[in-house]
């Protein structure tokens, strides 16, 4: 049924039954007549494929992307359902810095031409779904990206090989039965099958992705929305003004964006039903596990809510079914709905992949996702990656890896981690001289908007030469794969590192916190590691962290016992550069951690002895240099 | 607050800035001229007077900067004026040719009036030159940019004119004048104008309150006052300046008969007083008020409405201890929550960034230079051979030299066809990364747009001004013999020989056509840092023959020394010539100097240094070249080092040896491996056979080190604050905090006892050796004074 329904929303209906057939019949084929090869192969032209197929595409790989629709980006032709993007789009931060401002731009794509900035799409702050497909268009077109549209995979596989990079490579089969064989599978499809929940009655609800988008039919209704993500609110924002009443329910109590500092949770611009609720304008949320509900409707079409178990009890025809309130008569929902609305979320599709691949799901508390390790790698099956929104297992209710800003970056990470790993390029780096040591981390908690969206997830890593003379400076790394970082980056890593990440307070996100307490904000530099808001924080380990030591690190720690740590303290403007306030506690930081002094020196003042030296410390005026 | 506390003591200075040039009005200056500005002078208050001549041409900027100056100036209670000198004028201040370019008046004002020293000849110089003319306030701060420090300094805003300021902060210097107390600041009095014997120690007095504002205003207060008033009046109705500073009044009872020797012990009295009360010699015989006949001593307290005490005194030392223990000293407390708070690791000590911290408000004339952004970056450095400061607005040593480079920009104005121009990198991180800067500043030449050539030398104006004129395109084609050796006598480029003393001339058959290709490339890498031309015309065997040369060859010019060299070139790629025109750039028995001494290290052998005070007596050098010559000096680096021009060798010896010692000295520094030093003894000669012999033995291993430099030099200057255990302290506060290793699979047992382990390890570290204290708000700093001491010693 759910792969029907797909059909039925994607292409043409029947299609995808069809295909079924198919896989057992082209797999022989495939291997004799040696299907066309690609190294790498992306499923899916959306944002995270397309941000693949350009990193792919800049490096000179041999690459695909495989797209059923005929345009990039097809998801958002349809969704969200009002058109109302909620990723900011903020074209003003009076700053001239593009990195920097792309900590503000939730919705262009990386690459290296400034036209495909999304501020030249749209000049709303909250900007319309249509700009996003139009963007999307514009750079598979502009970059020349090789994607090849209204090609469906139906069936992917594994065929092992022992010359293959991984062992096997994976046989990707079309809608027309052409198979095509790919050394690197990386898989962008999204989450876009819809959450659904079986309760008795579910077939009289209306989903989000069919609900009527018309305010003129809500005129006068009650209304019930089942869910409480950022769909649900959008649906109920959209009909607020016309509805008798709207009643929201779901499992979990709502969770604020601007309470958990996670951009999925609901954001403020839906909120308005939150303000109706509390004002006791009728609207109204309660919390109940859906799957005990059922939906009953009555002779006159009306919808009304009950619990499974009393249905189980007897046979009785809709008008007799007990209700809740026959036993409570001031149970809430006794009320009678004129439309019940089911605004849960979407999932991964893992109906496409053979058992073989082991693709599985992420378990209890994240089932939509499939399950990858920290590197975006399924741990089922070595080459193949999951990529953008369906690799928000990593950093769930967490980081923004699930949506444009954050996984425009995790993208790129796997993108250096492929070329090292089969291309022999080790992750760029620079190197610098130890004197350089405090800017270029100054420079970076700055203006690197990887860090800033993919706080706790990825992080900047500067690994020690011997001596502590230079180091080398390695961008955004998946920081929970910092054990294999010398396997991963082909970096070497044996005389200390720093690792910069970003982090809020320990204990100040959460869906039940006040985030507006009185001082909730640190002024003072030796009170740095108490602040709440997204700060800069620098580890620093003598010795790369083990396996063990990162899997068992600290429960509320992003990564292990570090030998010293440091705190920038946060910041009001986000910025890092006052001299006292911030550069100078770091710069003591990194001093006591590498033993020596950073400073610098006025060779003027060297002349007239300014400074205790003796003559080997007048090469430190090269340092400057 | 600076402001506040100066309105409390305007005082009268009046500084005054000359210059003979003048262009435009300005119109929020008076202008005065130079009568009228005379009689509006008003004792105790300051004023600020430009003397201008009435028909200068250049000096707009200077007027700019005035008129910023304007404000803050009267912020300190200073009024400015300009005075328009008429030719004619007679004024002294109008005749004086000197031209004020550029200035930024208030840091002028500021820091021309404390001179930085070092060593103890160096007060002691200072002492000599002002006796009879003019007192010292002598200073020690634990490091620039202290609470302490900035005190000093503002006391010198205002009392610089009157008495020299010095400051150092060296421990060694405040422990040489007998002070042992180097973990505070102190402020001595050096009574010099009184001393008109040049053999006598000018008189000290040292401070005893803390440094602040105040306490140094008030403390030189009493240090003008008279040292002793004879009064005839009532004790109760005196009144000096003491009293209004709190310090109590001593009177000396004295009578007719006795009054020589009073007046001596009063005046002794006075000495050890200073600073602490007022002395004063009273006449019983001429007094109305009544004194009890044995009392010798009146104490009269600052408080009002206490009553004097007439006191009995046997000695001086009974009356001094009575006096200091009867003192209550008010301390005034400038800023309790700075006191307690601040001071410490919130102390910038890195001077780069103290001093453009310092000058956050100024400033710059900009203008001077183009900002380039990304849009306008591919079209300027294409139109114009351009020189590009890359750096980064938040950045200490990039604005630093920013200042540098202005200057050099004002220098080269309407001069030079390069454009000076800078990327903010801050603003403009891709264009930076494109342009390869991964460091800040950093400062590229653009010819064309094209291979940009970097800057590596010291970040000041005259390095970058010689880079800049050195810039010719290189290297330069020479078409006859005539030229060439014009060129190598240096007549050629002769306003560029100050910038290079080294000419480099290939020559080259014409039909050598890949040797060409070579040079060429390696004098376009020079560009910038030596002078290269290249021969290649048919009768180009007239010159290899004079300077007996095999082709391809290469001539070197040293200018200073009249020699013209050849090197064959054979078979020498691009890299190899670089190598042997870089090589010949060094001198072979060099002037050591903080500018040149990176080059040199960079040979990575033991320095031979020859300290002299002074230049080089000509026998040394002679000996020494002549060991260059015989080629027994190849494994090390001679050089020496002038005191006169580089004092910081001061220090330098006086690490080296505990007492400095007698010059000229010859000293090995093996500096690139062991760091040991040895000095050749200085009861011999040093003649080229005593040298050789000594080399020998230390070849041989038979000479002994006289110190060896420690190999970690560079200590952090203060600690960190160390989150980690405030963190840990914070944690175990709140036990409900579950350990990591029990939330998480529990299935390995193994692992979790190695997990312990591992992590009782971990801990133990960093305690052992990391640097890092406890953060505690009433030791911590002690235990950083201990270990900022600790480094010192070890330096």
């Amino acid at each position: 049924m759910r792969l029907a329904a797909a059909a039925r929303l994607w292409g043409p209906p029947g299609l995808l039954l069809t295909f079924a057939l198919h896989p057992a019949l082209c797999l022989r084929p495939a291997r004799t007549a040696a299907p066309p090869h690609r190294d790498y192969c992306v499923l899916g032209a959306g944002p995270a494929g397309l941000q693949m197929a350009y990193f792919l595409q800049r490096a000179g790989r041999d690459y695909a992307v495989f797209e059923r629709a005929p345009r990039p980006g097809s998801f958002f032709a349809r969704y969200p359902r009002h058109r109302r993007l909620i990723s900011i789009n903020k074209r003003h931060t009076g700053k001239a810095n593009a990195e920097f401002n792309l900590r503000h731009d939730w919705n262009s794509l990386l690459s290296h031409d400034p036209q495909l900035l999304f501020r030249h799409y749209s000049r709303a702050y909250f900007p319309d779904a249509g700009d996003m497909v139009r963007y999307l268009g514009d750079f598979a077109d502009r970059l020349r990206l090789r994607v090849l549209y209204n090609t469906t995979i139906a069936h992917v596989t594994l065929d092992k090989d022992r010359q293959a990079w991984n062992g096997h490579y994976f046989i990707l089969t079309d809608q027309t039965g052409q198979a095509h064989r790919c050394s690197v599978l990386l898989v962008a499809t999204g989450l876009w099958v819809p959450n659904q929940v079986d309760f008795p009655g579910s077939e009289h609800v209306e989903g989000y992705e069919s609900v009527s988008v018309d305010p003129k039919d809500f005129e006068g209704q009650n209304v019930l929305i089942l869910g409480r993500g950022n769909s649900a609110f959008e649906t109920a924002e959209n009909i607020l003004g016309v509805t008798n009443f709207i009643h929201m329910l779901s499992r979990s109590r709502v969770r604020l964006s601007w309470a958990t500092h996670y951009v999925g949770d609901l954001r403020a611009i839906n909120n308005g039903l939150l303000d109706t609720y509390q004002l006791k304008s009728l609207d109204g949320l309660l919390e109940s596990d859906l799957t005990d509900l059922a939906v009953v409707k009555d002779h006159e079409g009306k919808f009304h809510i009950t619990l499974k178990f009393f249905l189980e009890e007897s046979n009785q025809s809709a008008d007799a079914i007990t209700l809740p309130q026959d036993d409570n008569d001031n149970f809430a929902m006794r009320v009678a709905y004129d439309r019940v609305i089911r605004c849960l979320g979407w999932k991964f599709d893992f109906s496409i992949f053979n058992k073989s691949l082991r693709l599985s799901s992420s378990g209890e508390f994240s089932k939509k996702y499939p399950l990858v390790k920290a590197s975006y790698e399924s741990k089922g099956s070595r080459g193949l990656f999951v990529l953008g929104t369906a690799s928000h297992s990593v950093d769930y209710r967490k980081s923004a890896g699930g949506f444009i800003h954050g996984f425009r970056y995790t993208v790129r990470a796997v993108h250096r981690l492929l070329e090292h790993r089969h291309h022999h390029v080790p992750w760029p780096s620079t190197e610098h001289p130890i004197s350089q040591l405090t800017n270029s981390i100054v420079r970076r908690v700055n203006e690197a908007s990887g860090l800033y969206q993919m706080f706790s997830v990825l992080a900047d890593v500067i690994l020690l030469k011997e001596n502590a003379t230079a180091f080398e400076y390695l961008e955004e790394f998946p920081m929970q794969m910092l054990a294999q970082l010398e396997t991963i980056t082909g970096r070497k890593a044996q005389h200390g590192l720093f690792v910069i990440n970003m982090e809020y307070g320990r204990n100040f996100s959460g869906p039940d916190k006040d985030v507006f307490f009185y001082d909730r904000s640190v002024g003072h530099t030796e009170d740095a590691w108490q602040s709440n808001f997204l700060h800069p924080v620098i580890y620093y380990y003598r010795h790369l962290p083990t396996e063990q030591e990162v899997r068992f690190r600290p429960a509320d720690w992003a990564l292990p016992r570090p030998t010293a740590i440091h705190h920038i303290v946060e910041d009001f403007l986000t910025d890092w550069t006052a001299p006292v306030g911030h550069i100078l506690p770091l710069r003591r930081f990194l001093e006591n951690c590498l033993d020596t002094d950073l400073r610098s020196f006025y060779a003027e003042a060297m002349k007239v002895g300014a400074a205790p030296l003796i003559i080997t410390g007048l090469a430190a005026v090269t340092r400057q240099k | 607050m600076m402001s506040s506390s100066f309105n409390i003591f305007r005082v009268g200075i009046s500084v005054v800035i000359m210059c003979i040039f003048y262009k435009s009005a300005v119109d929020s200056l008076s202008e005065l001229s130079p009568q009228k500005y005379f009689s509006t002078l008003q004792p105790g208050k300051a004023s600020l007077a430009y003397f201008c001549q009435a028909d200068s041409p250049r000096t707009s900027i200077f007027l700019e900067e005035l008129n910023e100056a304007i404000t803050p100036l009267q912020d300190y209670g200073i009024s400015v004026a300009k005075v328009n000198c008429v030719k004619e004028e007679t004024s002294r201040y109008c005749g004086k040719e000197e031209d004020l370019m550029k200035a930024y008046l208030f840091s002028a004002l500021l820091f021309n009036e404390v001179k930085y020293i070092t060593t103890l000849e160096d007060l002691q110089n200072i002492e000599n030159a002002l006796k009879g003319k003019a007192n010292i306030a002598f200073s020690y701060v634990r490091a620039i940019g202290t609470p302490e420090h900035r005190a000093v300094m503002e006391a010198a805003f205002v009392y610089g004119t009157t008495y020299q300021f010095v400051l150092t902060t060296e421990t060694a210097l405040l422990e040489s004048i007998g002070n042992e107390d180097i973990e505070n600041a102190h402020l001595y009095f050096f009574h010099c104008k009184q001393v008109l014997d040049l053999t006598l120690q000018c008189r000290r007095t040292l401070m005893e309150q803390p440094l602040t504002t105040l306490n140094i205003h008030q403390f030189i207060k009493t240090m003008e006052a008279p040292l002793l008033t004879e009064v005839t009046e009532d004790p109760q109705q005196v009144s000096t300046v003491h009293l209004q500073l709190g310090l109590p009044l001593v009177f000396i009872v004295s009578q007719q008969a006795t009054y020589e020797a009073d007046r001596r012990t009063a005046e002794w009295v006075a000495w050890r007083l200073l600073g602490k009360a007022g002395v004063l010699l009273l006449l019983r015989d001429s007094l109305e008020v009544d004194i009890p006949q044995h009392s010798n001593v009146i104490f009269r307290r600052a408080e009002e409405g206490v009553p004097v005490e007439f006191l009995v005194l046997d000695d001086i030392d009974s009356l001094i201890s009575h006096v200091e223990s009867n003192v209550h000293i008010e301390e005034i407390q400038e800023d309790e929550d700075e006191d307690t708070k601040s001071p410490n690791m919130d102390v910038q000590d890195d001077e780069v960034a103290e001093t453009v911290y310092r000058d956050r408000k100024r400033p710059l004339p900009l203008e001077l230079t183009v900002e380039l952004t990304e849009e306008t970056f591919n079209t300027t450095v294409v139109a114009s051979d351009s020189i590009v400061l890359f750096y980064a607005g938040w950045q200490a040593v990039s604005m630093a030299f920013l200042q540098s480079y202005i200057d050099l920009a004002i220098k080269l104005k309407g001069t030079s066809t390069m454009l000076l121009t800078r990327v903010n990198c801050a603003d403009w991180s891709d264009l930076c990364t494109k342009q390869n800067v991964t460091e800040f500043p950093v400062v590229k030449m653009y010819k064309e747009g094209k291979n940009p050539v970097s800057y590596v030398g010291m970040l000041g104006t005259e390095d970058l001004l010689k880079f800049i004129q050195l810039r010719i395109s290189c290297p330069v084609n020479i078409t006859s013999v005539q030229e060439a050796e014009e060129y190598l006598s240096g007549e050629l480029y002769k306003d560029l020989i100050s910038y290079s003393s080294v000419s480099v001339l290939g020559l080259f058959s014409p039909n050598m056509t890949t040797a060409k290709e070579d040079f060429t490339e390696a004098g376009n890498y020079l560009k910038g840092y030596a002078i290269t031309g290249i021969y290649s015309e048919e009768d180009v065997l007239i010159l290899s023959d004079k300077y007996a040369a095999t082709l391809p060859a290469l001539l070197l010019s040293r200018h200073k020394e009249g020699k013209i060299e050849s090197i064959p070139l054979a078979n020498s790629h691009a890299q190899d010539i670089i190598q042997i025109i870089t090589n010949a750039l060094l001198e072979t028995f060099p002037e050591i100097t903080v500018e040149n001494l990176p080059i040199y290290l960079r040979l990575q052998k033991p320095l031979l240094i020859l300290f002299s005070d002074g230049s080089i007596n000509p026998q040394y050098k002679k000996a020494i070249l002549m060991l260059v010559k015989e080629k027994h000096l190849d494994s090390l680096t001679p050089c020496w080092l002038n005191l006169k021009n580089t004092p910081v060798g001061r220090g330098i010896l006086q690490s080296y040896f505990d007492t400095m010692p007698p010059l000229p000295l010859l000293v090995v520094v093996n500096l690139h491996s062991g760091g040991q030093v040895f000095a050749f003894p200085s009861d011999q000669a040093i003649t080229e056979q005593n040298l050789l012999l000594w080399l020998k033995k230390l070849e041989a291993g038979l000479e002994n080190h006289i110190t060896i430099l420690p190999a970690q030099e560079w200590k952090p200057p203060l600690p960190a604050y160390d989150f980690l255990s405030m963190m840990d302290a914070a944690a175990s506060q709140h036990p409900t905090r579950k350990d990591p290793e029990c939330t998480k699979e529990m299935d390995v047992q193994e692992n979790d006892k190695k997990q312990h382990e591992d992590k009782s390890a971990i801990i133990k570290e960093p305690i052992e050796t990391l640097r890092i204290k406890h953060w505690n708000r009433s030791n911590w700093f002690k235990e950083g004074e201990k270990s900022f001491r600790h480094d010192n010693k070890e330096l």
